[in-house]
Protein backbone atom coordinates (compact mmCIF):
# COMPACT_ATOMS: atom_id res chain seq x y z
CA UNK A 1 0.00 0.00 0.00
CA UNK A 2 1.49 3.13 -0.97
CA UNK A 3 1.12 6.44 1.01
CA UNK A 4 -0.29 9.35 -0.49
CA UNK A 5 2.23 11.71 -0.87
CA UNK A 6 1.57 14.75 2.80
CA UNK A 7 0.76 17.96 1.67
CA UNK A 8 -1.30 17.51 -2.11
CA UNK A 9 -5.06 18.18 0.35
CA UNK A 10 -5.77 21.80 0.20
CA UNK A 11 -6.35 22.22 3.75
CA UNK A 12 -8.23 26.02 3.38
CA UNK A 13 -8.35 28.32 6.57
CA UNK A 14 -11.01 30.40 7.90
CA UNK A 15 -11.65 31.33 4.26
CA UNK A 16 -12.75 28.11 3.36
CA UNK A 17 -14.36 26.66 5.89
CA UNK A 18 -16.62 29.62 5.98
CA UNK A 19 -17.36 29.11 2.30
CA UNK A 20 -17.92 25.55 3.24
CA UNK A 21 -20.33 25.93 6.27
CA UNK A 22 -22.27 29.43 4.06
CA UNK A 23 -23.11 25.94 1.23
CA UNK A 24 -24.40 23.72 3.76
CA UNK A 25 -26.15 26.83 5.45
CA UNK A 26 -27.72 27.34 2.61
CA UNK A 27 -29.15 24.03 0.87
CA UNK A 28 -30.42 22.99 4.33
CA UNK A 29 -32.30 26.70 4.91
CA UNK A 30 -33.70 25.99 1.28
CA UNK A 31 -35.09 22.31 1.37
CA UNK A 32 -36.36 23.90 4.53
CA UNK A 33 -38.11 26.93 2.88
CA UNK A 34 -39.25 23.93 0.48
CA UNK A 35 -40.96 22.50 3.19
CA UNK A 36 -42.05 25.46 5.22
CA UNK A 37 -44.55 26.70 1.89
CA UNK A 38 -46.08 23.40 1.69
CA UNK A 39 -47.00 23.24 5.92
CA UNK A 40 -48.07 26.75 5.92
CA UNK A 41 -50.24 26.34 2.82
CA UNK A 42 -52.10 24.29 4.47
CA UNK A 43 -53.83 27.07 5.48
CA UNK A 44 -55.77 27.33 2.52
CA UNK A 45 -57.13 23.58 3.61
CA UNK A 46 -58.68 24.14 6.90
CA UNK A 47 -57.89 25.58 10.14
CA UNK A 48 -58.07 21.99 11.81
CA UNK A 49 -55.57 21.13 9.15
CA UNK A 50 -53.11 23.57 9.77
CA UNK A 51 -53.30 23.65 13.49
CA UNK A 52 -52.64 19.36 13.00
CA UNK A 53 -49.14 20.00 11.48
CA UNK A 54 -48.39 22.92 13.14
CA UNK A 55 -48.45 21.21 16.42
CA UNK A 56 -45.65 18.83 15.00
CA UNK A 57 -43.31 21.73 14.68
CA UNK A 58 -44.36 21.96 19.06
CA UNK A 59 -43.39 18.74 19.58
CA UNK A 60 -40.11 19.16 21.65
CA UNK A 61 -37.79 16.72 19.45
CA UNK A 62 -38.57 19.44 16.44
CA UNK A 63 -38.02 22.19 18.49
CA UNK A 64 -34.80 21.02 18.90
CA UNK A 65 -34.64 20.84 15.27
CA UNK A 66 -35.98 24.22 14.94
CA UNK A 67 -33.45 25.55 17.02
CA UNK A 68 -30.54 24.07 14.53
CA UNK A 69 -32.32 25.80 11.72
CA UNK A 70 -32.22 29.14 13.20
CA UNK A 71 -28.93 28.64 13.81
CA UNK A 72 -28.17 27.94 10.66
CA UNK A 73 -30.33 30.57 9.28
CA UNK A 74 -28.39 33.25 11.48
CA UNK A 75 -24.80 31.63 10.13
CA UNK A 76 -26.07 32.30 6.89
CA UNK A 77 -26.90 35.76 7.05
CA UNK A 78 -23.75 37.26 9.65
CA UNK A 79 -21.82 35.29 7.14
CA UNK A 80 -23.79 36.57 3.97
CA UNK A 81 -22.90 40.29 5.61
CA UNK A 82 -19.22 39.22 5.89
CA UNK A 83 -19.00 38.36 2.28
CA UNK A 84 -20.12 41.35 1.10
CA UNK A 85 -18.04 43.05 3.23
CA UNK A 86 -15.21 41.77 1.70
CA UNK A 87 -16.19 41.77 -2.11
CA UNK A 88 -17.60 45.41 -1.24
CA UNK A 89 -15.64 46.81 1.73
CA UNK A 90 -11.60 48.04 0.40
CA UNK A 91 -10.10 46.23 3.39
CA UNK A 92 -12.55 43.54 3.56
CA UNK A 93 -10.17 41.23 1.94
CA UNK A 94 -7.00 42.60 4.66
CA UNK A 95 -9.85 41.95 7.36
CA UNK A 96 -11.81 38.47 5.99
CA UNK A 97 -10.18 36.66 8.81
CA UNK A 98 -11.06 38.84 11.83
CA UNK A 99 -14.56 39.35 10.03
CA UNK A 100 -15.11 35.66 10.01
CA UNK A 101 -14.64 35.01 14.14
CA UNK A 102 -16.75 38.64 14.39
CA UNK A 103 -19.35 36.57 12.77
CA UNK A 104 -18.77 33.39 14.74
CA UNK A 105 -18.94 35.46 18.37
CA UNK A 106 -22.30 37.41 17.30
CA UNK A 107 -23.49 34.39 15.98
CA UNK A 108 -22.64 33.00 19.58
CA UNK A 109 -24.10 35.96 21.09
CA UNK A 110 -27.44 35.64 19.22
CA UNK A 111 -27.75 31.99 19.70
CA UNK A 112 -27.51 31.67 23.64
CA UNK A 113 -30.44 34.18 24.33
CA UNK A 114 -32.44 32.55 21.40
CA UNK A 115 -32.12 28.82 22.76
CA UNK A 116 -32.84 29.53 26.17
CA UNK A 117 -36.33 31.52 25.26
CA UNK A 118 -37.40 28.93 22.31
CA UNK A 119 -36.41 25.65 24.23
CA UNK A 120 -37.82 27.40 27.19
CA UNK A 121 -41.38 28.08 25.28
CA UNK A 122 -40.91 24.45 23.59
CA UNK A 123 -40.42 22.53 26.95
CA UNK A 124 -42.53 24.88 29.04
CA UNK A 125 -46.59 24.31 29.95
CA UNK B 1 24.50 50.90 -26.62
CA UNK B 2 21.14 51.17 -28.02
CA UNK B 3 17.86 50.73 -26.30
CA UNK B 4 16.09 47.40 -26.17
CA UNK B 5 13.39 46.96 -28.77
CA UNK B 6 10.36 46.41 -26.82
CA UNK B 7 7.67 44.39 -28.93
CA UNK B 8 4.34 46.53 -28.41
CA UNK B 9 1.81 45.13 -26.05
CA UNK B 10 -0.75 41.92 -27.38
CA UNK B 11 -3.58 44.21 -27.70
CA UNK B 12 -6.52 42.47 -26.06
CA UNK B 13 -9.00 40.44 -28.02
CA UNK B 14 -12.63 42.17 -27.90
CA UNK B 15 -14.03 38.54 -27.83
CA UNK B 16 -15.92 38.53 -24.37
CA UNK B 17 -16.08 35.19 -22.49
CA UNK B 18 -19.90 35.51 -22.57
CA UNK B 19 -22.31 36.92 -24.83
CA UNK B 20 -24.72 38.05 -21.76
CA UNK B 21 -24.31 39.41 -18.34
CA UNK B 22 -26.05 37.03 -16.57
CA UNK B 23 -23.48 35.93 -13.95
CA UNK B 24 -23.10 39.35 -12.95
CA UNK B 25 -26.65 39.89 -12.07
CA UNK B 26 -26.81 36.22 -10.39
CA UNK B 27 -23.81 38.00 -8.48
CA UNK B 28 -25.40 41.20 -7.70
CA UNK B 29 -28.75 39.92 -6.73
CA UNK B 30 -27.61 37.33 -4.03
CA UNK B 31 -25.71 40.98 -2.37
CA UNK B 32 -29.32 42.91 -2.81
CA UNK B 33 -31.85 40.16 -1.84
CA UNK B 34 -29.18 38.94 1.04
CA UNK B 35 -29.46 42.51 2.84
CA UNK B 36 -33.09 42.39 2.76
CA UNK B 37 -33.89 38.79 3.43
CA UNK B 38 -31.63 39.52 6.82
CA UNK B 39 -34.02 42.13 7.67
CA UNK B 40 -37.04 40.01 6.97
CA UNK B 41 -36.34 36.86 8.09
CA UNK B 42 -35.06 38.82 11.45
CA UNK B 43 -38.50 40.40 11.59
CA UNK B 44 -40.12 36.96 10.61
CA UNK B 45 -37.88 34.95 13.40
CA UNK B 46 -39.44 37.25 16.40
CA UNK B 47 -42.64 37.97 15.64
CA UNK B 48 -43.42 34.05 15.19
CA UNK B 49 -41.25 32.57 17.59
CA UNK B 50 -39.44 35.05 20.37
CA UNK B 51 -42.36 37.49 21.51
CA UNK B 52 -45.50 36.52 22.84
CA UNK B 53 -46.33 32.65 23.71
CA UNK B 54 -43.39 32.19 21.01
CA UNK B 55 -44.14 28.40 18.75
CA UNK B 56 -46.85 27.54 21.11
CA UNK B 57 -49.17 30.48 19.70
CA UNK B 58 -48.28 29.93 16.02
CA UNK B 59 -51.54 28.36 15.05
CA UNK B 60 -54.43 29.27 12.39
CA UNK B 61 -56.12 32.17 14.46
CA UNK B 62 -52.53 33.84 14.41
CA UNK B 63 -51.47 33.45 10.66
CA UNK B 64 -55.23 34.53 9.99
CA UNK B 65 -54.30 37.53 12.41
CA UNK B 66 -51.35 38.82 10.71
CA UNK B 67 -52.50 37.86 6.78
CA UNK B 68 -55.89 39.75 7.36
CA UNK B 69 -53.57 43.27 7.12
CA UNK B 70 -52.11 43.83 3.38
CA UNK B 71 -48.87 45.04 5.26
CA UNK B 72 -48.10 40.95 6.79
CA UNK B 73 -48.94 39.71 3.13
CA UNK B 74 -46.84 42.10 1.39
CA UNK B 75 -44.04 41.12 3.59
CA UNK B 76 -44.78 37.75 3.38
CA UNK B 77 -45.04 37.81 -0.37
CA UNK B 78 -41.50 39.61 -0.79
CA UNK B 79 -39.99 36.94 1.83
CA UNK B 80 -41.53 34.17 -0.82
CA UNK B 81 -40.45 35.46 -3.74
CA UNK B 82 -36.85 36.84 -2.95
CA UNK B 83 -36.01 33.65 -0.48
CA UNK B 84 -37.14 31.35 -3.28
CA UNK B 85 -34.94 33.33 -6.49
CA UNK B 86 -32.15 33.14 -3.97
CA UNK B 87 -32.31 29.89 -2.68
CA UNK B 88 -32.81 28.68 -6.11
CA UNK B 89 -30.01 30.87 -7.51
CA UNK B 90 -27.50 29.16 -4.61
CA UNK B 91 -28.46 25.58 -4.97
CA UNK B 92 -27.93 26.41 -9.07
CA UNK B 93 -24.61 27.43 -8.30
CA UNK B 94 -23.88 24.05 -5.99
CA UNK B 95 -25.31 21.87 -9.19
CA UNK B 96 -23.27 23.71 -11.38
CA UNK B 97 -20.03 23.18 -8.87
CA UNK B 98 -20.57 19.89 -7.98
CA UNK B 99 -22.64 17.39 -10.37
CA UNK B 100 -19.65 16.55 -12.65
CA UNK B 101 -22.02 15.05 -16.11
CA UNK B 102 -23.49 17.43 -18.60
CA UNK B 103 -27.28 15.08 -17.98
CA UNK B 104 -26.75 15.26 -14.36
CA UNK B 105 -26.64 18.71 -14.56
CA UNK B 106 -29.63 19.57 -16.76
CA UNK B 107 -31.83 16.81 -14.76
CA UNK B 108 -31.07 18.32 -11.64
CA UNK B 109 -31.91 22.08 -12.88
CA UNK B 110 -34.83 21.26 -14.47
CA UNK B 111 -35.88 19.73 -11.35
CA UNK B 112 -34.56 22.42 -9.16
CA UNK B 113 -36.40 24.95 -11.15
CA UNK B 114 -39.51 22.77 -11.64
CA UNK B 115 -39.79 22.66 -7.75
CA UNK B 116 -39.28 26.62 -7.58
CA UNK B 117 -42.32 27.42 -10.15
CA UNK B 118 -44.65 24.53 -8.30
CA UNK B 119 -43.61 26.52 -4.33
CA UNK B 120 -44.15 30.12 -5.69
CA UNK B 121 -47.29 29.85 -7.36
CA UNK B 122 -48.87 27.92 -4.70
CA UNK B 123 -47.42 29.94 -1.75
CA UNK B 124 -48.56 33.05 -3.76
CA UNK B 125 -52.16 31.89 -4.32
CA UNK B 126 -51.90 31.05 -0.56
CA UNK B 127 -51.50 34.50 0.88
CA UNK B 128 -53.39 36.27 -2.27
CA UNK B 129 -56.32 33.99 -2.13
CA UNK B 130 -56.52 33.51 1.85
CA UNK B 131 -59.58 33.44 4.02
CA UNK B 132 -59.20 34.60 7.60
CA UNK B 133 -62.88 33.30 8.49
CA UNK B 134 -63.48 30.54 6.20
CA UNK B 135 -67.17 29.42 6.25
CA UNK B 136 -68.23 25.93 8.16
CA UNK B 137 -64.87 26.09 10.06
CA UNK B 138 -64.88 25.17 13.50
CA UNK B 139 -65.60 29.01 15.20
CA UNK B 140 -62.84 28.22 18.27
CA UNK B 141 -60.36 27.85 15.73
CA UNK B 142 -60.96 31.37 14.17
CA UNK B 143 -59.55 34.87 15.15
CA UNK B 144 -61.15 36.99 17.46
CA UNK B 145 -62.53 39.26 14.60
CA UNK B 146 -64.37 36.69 12.81
CA UNK B 147 -68.17 37.12 12.63
CA UNK B 148 -68.47 33.08 13.74
CA UNK B 149 -66.75 33.68 16.88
Amino acid sequence: MTKAPAGTLYRGREGMWSWVAHRITGVLIFFFLLVHVLDTALVRVSPEAYDDIIGTYQNPVVGLGETGLVAAVLFHALNGLRVMAVDLWAKGTRYHRQLFYGVVGTWVLLMIPFTVRHLGNVFGE
Amino acid sequence: MSAPDIEAPRTRSRIRATRTDVELCSWLFMRMSGVVLVALITLHLVMNLVVGDGIQGVDFAFVAGKWADPFWQVVDLTMLWLAMIHGTNGVRTVINDHARRDLTRYWLKMLLYLSFTVVVVLGTLVVLTFDPCPVGADAALLPDFCPAR
